[in-house]
């Protein structure tokens, strides 16, 4: 499935993702990781830090609604693969974001921004894992 | 209150920042790593302008301030080793994400647009947190027990 190229779209979603970053950082103090919030959301510490990440996920939630407002229409989610591939597959992300401690937001923004190398050397290898994934399942299994 | 609301508001500024940057679309996702196949760039641009923007704004806040203005302390994590399990952890991560096209931060704003496909990959995704918390459990060594 084709999709098309977006440079000017997507800048400007990576500077608001970027800007979330840096204003949940001035506020709250916070890094702006999904794996982190929504995990603690799971175990809160307590009422508190349970209201401030439920409210970052209810507001995560309402993106594609103001979208739908500014443009007309939902964003785009396309699903090229199966259905018990996309549940193997959230299985799996959910597994490995637990033990690497986060994922694209927590580690590939906010942590690299940080230059910390655990978030460098975990951002180069969930890279690198997806790419050979890609890969492997579009080109070698079933090609 | 106070907190809350900003909290909202930061959430939906990533949310929409997710819904324009083709992140909560598993198939551009999953075509800016087919290189060899049907290859959109675009998420490289999303990296790019999310990093640039952090790390000077970071650099700022962090800087100037001696903390959140909503709250006692900058809670920023300070490990700095590399280990096992956060290397054996973000390959695994990898794996699922180039088999499903969704990473959390990608998936949860696209909970907004209800599709069926979505609600499924967080509720396995969350099942995978769940279960990997309980093997890291059971794997810790075990208490002295008395005889």
């Amino acid at each position: 499935m084709e999709t098309e190229f977006t440079p000017i779209a997507s800048a400007i979603g990576g500077g608001l993702i970027g800007a979330s970053a840096v204003l949940l950082m001035l506020t709250l103090g916070r890094i702006m990781g999904a794996t982190g919030i929504l995990a603690g959301l799971l175990t809160p510490a307590s009422r508190a830090d349970f209201l401030w990440r439920a409210a970052v996920v209810a507001g995560m939630i309402t993106g594609p609604v103001i979208y739908l407002g500014l443009t007309g229409g939902f964003p785009a989610v396309q699903v090229p693969i199966s259905t018990p591939q996309m549940l193997i597959g959230g299985f799996i992300v959910g597994m490995g974001v637990t033990y690497g401690s986060g994922c694209t937001s927590g580690h590939g923004v906010c942590g690299m921004a940080r230059l910390s190398p655990r978030s460098i050397a975990a951002t180069l290898t969930f890279m690198f894992a997806c790419g050979v994934t890609v890969y492997a399942t579009r080109h070698l299994i079933g090609a | 209150m106070k907190r809350i609301l900003t909290a909202y508001v930061i959430g939906a500024i990533f949310g929409l920042g997710i819904s324009l940057s083709g992140m909560a679309n598993p198939a551009k996702v999953l075509n800016f790593f087919d290189v060899a196949g049907t290859w959109d760039p675009s998420l490289a641009f999303v990296m790019g302008a999310a990093l640039l923007v952090t790390f000077f704004g970071y650099r700022y806040v962090l800087g100037h301030n001696a903390g959140p203005i909503l709250d006692k302390e900058f809670l920023v994590p300070t490990a700095r080793d590399l280990d096992g399990k956060l290397l054996g952890g973000s390959a695994l991560f990898g794996i699922g994400w180039g088999l499903s096209g969704f990473c959390p931060g990608g998936a949860i704003p696209a909970l907004g647009t209800g599709q069926t496909d979505v609600i499924l990959f967080v509720a396995a995704m969350i099942a995978g947190i769940l279960a990997a918390r309980m093997l890291m459990t059971f794997r810790r060594p075990p208490a002295p027990t008395q005889a």
